[in-house]
């Protein structure tokens, strides 16, 4: 293994102080992803500081919403009874990922930083943009069954593989940073970026900046949401496609919607042509059609993945037309499943 | 000093093991530390085709820490291997990506992995090819395959038959590459001292591994020490020699230093085996009463350049049906590819999948039940050899499956059921796995405090072989289990067969009432006296096994799923799968059970979730981790259930008992599949059921 120096700042103040003007730091929070990383040699850190301890564990009610401390584990993310019953969606999507014992142990700040799982991505024989940039893409014409087929670039057709990520998207989240330059926050789309020519840049932090807190606002709407993952195993999987989506009806028309998509682009896909498609819009399986179409006229699936457009447009159709459901539509506890 | 005990054979014995393996005392191979242990790092080709022209090894052995760098520029010779394999860095040729070109020996396991990634290592890389096709221009007939069975097999006129049977299913299965994930990895400790070499490893057979390794090494087989008395899993991966335990032993002679080396589950996907990709073609001609009139099955495969493995992958249709016109073929390309291996039921569970497909898609075609159509060409022999079955109860299983699975009334109309937004459909196929047994040795001692032990170099690879094994010795002394002490894994003990072919209680099962009979007969001659240094008797079944008389010796079983298909998602999931048995006599329910159930769980994982995914770029299986090699979770099947017919067959062995490790998975991805066509209307013919081949 190669040597790393370890820090325990005693606070994010310290934290970023050590990180700053090195770029080969990296943060380290439950290390489910980037102690993985370091084993295959993707990620090669020469300072690892640790924030688990000086991260916040809290998730408070502020006035418009939640704010949920970045150091708050999955797990406890989940469970939480605050969480449960003003943001079932963000409960659900967290506990559709990855298995009890890793929850156990992500925090919510490096859930949101973890790396795409192209296994070229992963694999440091093989050439990747994303890890090595300018090396090449073999995922383009290799295998991409599980890659993107919106947003990517002729560099890139990495996913992100996050779930709650994707909750968090369609929730209009808020991401809030402490860097060298201060603290700001960044918003939720918008923290993940499109690989374009820069595919080593998974998101718009500078480096250095940590993530402190996300802050989830109010949706009035949140008791008629769903998040729908689609994998190849029960468990223990990650998306081949997910949605993400809140539903406000009345009078048998759409007044307002969130939809965000998984498992199909570089970061987690706010629906707007979806969306805008379908506000003011009757509610019923035609229209949610005619949106799902609206959001894959911008898709260029590749050969391999071509089944995520169909997939995603029977899943967005099924999981509105559900919620849609007027009398139907009878939401449960959120499930931990194993 | 007798004492008469109720019989202990076909008791649930608890694993006489399984205090030690849950409180973390029983030991593992990579859990042995001698004195001055290092630690090795191997380094794998990164071309899939090509020659090593250098690798820069002085300047590794200059990083501190580092012992030893071994590359075929400097590696102790070895003797010529049958197996090419196992000639580990003995020429500068590269056969497949993976294949171990180096290894690094350190103080450390961090330093001997950091050494080895900083190895540079020059190729002259090749064109590759790594793609099996059926037309593929360098297909040949290998003279025999997997288990010594012929190649090819015909009876009469199965193409006149085809031409004019009234229906005929023509159809092509592909299974895909598949690699064997046990929950311990691949590991050998290697220690020399003198001429002696002593290897922990993860084994299924510590007496073949050390008959592979001795002469490689250029010894006697009594100069090499194999113990393994504990083995997390195997399958068939931990059968055969491999290159890590080569590679451990030789770079422990070359530094000079006892050697641990580990694989990881990466290198798993490289270097410890697989199921070879297949393709194969089934044709059944029948009346319209869906009598067999002819079958064909053609099985297409892949080895590497290394080494000749060829898959018996139609020899269960040489088995399980009568019709008077037959034929079966395989075909072999040898490919840029790691060399494939056993995998558990090697030949039957991919052909299985194929033939029980096909089957299910004659049913159709007749408009017969699958149950009945089977039942209608139940063979009074084995229909290739004409030998008569030492025991067949097929359609017992099939009969008793169907009743236990709630099989009566089935509506055979596809796509016609949903449950809430779920398609759901049932499908039924048949299993069978060969009766093999093999020559072993046992040893049975009595001590003057009337305990005994009884040792075998048998492997217990999860099985519960030791605890069986007490329960047959118990009954053959006529004792209670508690007094008797089964010593296994070490060839210190006496040789036996390896954990394989489903062989295991029926090869040292035999052995060890042999050697207890022995044992009791000389107790007998001395009137009961045992002296005070104890008594031993030992027994060598070469003569017996290899003097049974001809018979069809095979298990049969049927299993049944239930599967939903997500109306719109394709996903596929199973929600009951149920088998019945016919395996001769249980020795013991609960390990049988976990064997039956385990197996049948391996199927349904063939059906939905295991490939191995060729890079055709790079020549490597890609998804080369769990997170991307799925295996079934908990969740993926909800509810098995297993349950046997008792056989009452004289013809086998003492035990009267059939081997039970393999049957599970075999026939079960055909059940699966054909549940899912049950459900959807849509026949996937290519492994696994992925729900892009289902979502619309």
């Amino acid at each position: 293994m190669r040597p790393f120096t370890y820090e325990r700042p005693a606070d994010v103040r310290s934290a970023v102080a050590a990180a700053a003007g090195r770029p080969d730091a990296a943060y380290l929070g439950g290390g489910t992803n980037l102690v993985d990383l370091m084993r295959l040699g993707v990620a090669t850190p020469r300072t690892l500081v640790d924030v688990t301890r000086i991260s916040s564990r809290a998730i408070e009610e502020t006035g418009g919403g939640l704010l949920i401390g970045a150091g708050v584990r999955n797990g406890d993310l989940a469970a939480d009874p605050l969480v449960r019953r003003a943001q079932p969606l963000l409960a659900r999507a967290v506990l559709e990922g990855a298995s009890g014992q890793i929850r156990n142990m992500a925090t919510v700040a490096g859930n949101l930083l973890q790396r795409t799982r192209c296994p070229y991505f992963q694999d440091v024989t093989k050439p990747c943009n994303k890890r090595l940039p300018g090396s090449g893409c073999p995922a383009r014409t290799g295998d991409h069954r599980n890659l993107a087929i919106l947003g990517h670039s002729e560099h890139c057709v990495a996913t992100h593989p996050s779930d709650m990520a994707v909750a968090l998207a369609a929730l209009d989240a808020l991401v809030h940073v402490e860097g060298p330059g201060g603290a700001r926050t960044v918003p939720m789309p918008g923290l993940h970026r499109l690989p374009g020519d820069e595919p080593d840049r998974d998101t718009v932090l500078a480096p250095g900046e940590l993530i402190t807190a996300v802050e989830v606002p109010h949706l009035p709407f949140a008791a008629r949401s769903r998040y729908r993952k689609v994998r190849d195993r029960a468990s223990f999987a990650f998306a081949v496609v997910s949605v993400a989506a809140a539903l406000d009806v009345a009078g048998g028309v759409v007044r307002d919607c969130r939809i965000a998509l998984g498992g199909v682009a570089h970061a987690p896909w706010r629906a707007e042509a979806a969306e805008a498609a379908l506000r003011g819009a009757a509610a019923t399986p035609e229209e949610f059609a005619r949106a799902a179409d609206a959001e894959l006229a911008r898709s260029s699936p590749l050969p391999r993945n071509a089944f995520k457009a169909p997939l995603l447009r029977n899943v967005l159709v099924r999981t509105l037309t559900d919620l849609a459901e007027p009398a139907g539509f009878a939401e449960s506890e959120p499930v931990e499943t194993p | 000093m007798k004492t008469e005990a109720r019989p202990s054979v076909g008791a649930a014995l608890e694993r006489v093991e399984g205090v030690e393996k849950v409180t973390g005392r029983a030991r593992y191979a990579y859990e042995n530390f001698p004195d001055e242990l290092a630690y090795a790092v191997p380094v794998q080709a990164t071309v899939a085709r090509g020659t090593v022209l250098a690798a820069d090894v002085d300047a590794v052995v200059r990083l501190p820490g580092v012992i030893a760098a071994v590359w075929h520029g400097n590696a102790p010779r070895l003797a010529p291997a049958d197996n090419a394999e196992l000639a580990v860095l003995q020429s500068d040729r590269v056969s497949y990506r993976g294949q171990y070109v180096a290894v690094v020996v350190a103080e450390t396991l961090q330093c001997a992995r950091e050494a080895a990634r900083l190895l540079r290592i020059d190729y002259d890389a090749e064109p590759h090819d790594v793609e099996l096709r059926a037309d593929h221009p360098e297909m040949y007939r290998p003279d025999r395959v997997n288990a010594g069975y012929p190649a090819d097999t015909e009876l009469g006129d199965p193409d006149a038959a085809l031409a004019a049977a009234p229906v005929l299913v023509d159809a092509t299965y592909r299974t895909p590459a598949e690699h064997n994930n046990p929950m311990e990895p691949h590991a050998t400790v290697a220690v020399w001292s003198g001429d002696g070499l002593t290897l922990h490893d993860s084994t299924q057979g510590v007496s073949a591994l050390r008959e592979t390794i001795a002469p490689l090494f250029g010894m006697p087989p009594e100069n090499v020490r194999v113990i393994s008395p504990h083995v997390g899993g195997g399958f068939g991966s931990k059968g055969a020699a491999l290159p890590p335990v080569v590679l451990a032993a030789l770079a422990a002679k070359h530094a000079g230093r006892p050697v641990k080396l580990a694989v990881t589950r990466q290198q798993m996907f490289a270097v410890t085996g697989y199921r070879t990709p297949t393709i194969q073609r089934v044709r059944l001609g029948a009346d319209t009463g869906g009598r067999l009139t002819a079958i064909v099955h053609e099985a297409f495969e892949q080895s590497s350049r290394l080494r000749e493995f060829a898959e018996q992958t139609t020899t269960p249709t040489r088995v399980m049906y009568a019709a008077p016109d037959r034929r079966t073929a395989h075909r072999l390309v040898r490919l840029d590819v790691p060399t494939p291996a056993w995998m558990r039921a090697p030949g039957e569970a991919p052909g299985m999948f194929a033939l029980e497909s096909a089957m299910d898609e004659l049913a159709v075609a007749c408009g017969i039940d699958p149950v009945e159509l089977r039942i209608r060409n139940e063979p009074a022999a084995e229909p290739e050899s004409g030998l008569p079955f030492s025991s067949r109860n097929l359609v017992a299983c099939l009969r008793e499956g169907a009743r236990r699975f709630g099989w009566a009334g089935r509506d055979p109309t596809p796509a016609a059921r949903t449950r809430g937004r779920m398609l759901v459909g049932t499908g039924v196929a048949a299993s069978t796995y060969p009766v093999y047994r093999r020559p072993s040795r046992a040893s049975a001692r009595c001590d003057p405090d009337d305990r005994f032990t009884v040792r075998i170099a048998a492997a217990d690879i999860g099985t519960g072989a030791r605890t069986i094994l007490t329960q047959v010795a118990a009954d053959a002394l006529r004792v209670t289990p508690d007094r008797v002490r089964v010593e296994v894994g070490d060839t210190a003990l006496p040789a036996a067969s390896l954990a394989g072919g489903s062989a295991g209680t029926a090869s040292w099962g035999t052995a060890v009432v042999r050697a207890c009979e022995a044992l009791l007969e000389e107790l007998d001659r001395r009137g009961g006296d045992v002296p005070a240094e104890g008594l031993e008797a030992t027994a060598d079944t070469a003569e017996e096994v290899g003097e049974q008389p001809e018979y069809a010796r095979h298990a049969f079983g049927a299993q049944f799923a239930e599967v939903g298909v997500d109306l719109d998602t394709g996903e596929a999931r199973v929600l009951r799968l149920l088998g019945v048995f016919a395996a001769g006599r249980i020795v013991n329910p609960v390990t049988a059970r976990s064997q039956f159930v385990g197996g049948m769980t391996m199927g349904m994982s063939m059906a939905l979730l295991e490939e191995s995914v060729m890079d055709h770029e790079f020549g490597d299986y890609l998804n080369h981790d769990l997170a991307q090699y799925h295996v079934p979770t908990a969740m993926d099947l909800p509810d098995v259930q297993a349950y046997w017919i008792e056989e009452d067959d004289p013809h086998l062995n003492p035990l009267g008992a059939k081997g039970i490790g393999e049957i599970g998975i075999v026939g079960t991805a055909a059940a699966v599949a054909n549940a899912v066509h049950h459900a959807t209307g849509v026949r996937v013919r290519d492994l696994p059921i992925r729900l892009d081949k289902l979502v619309r």
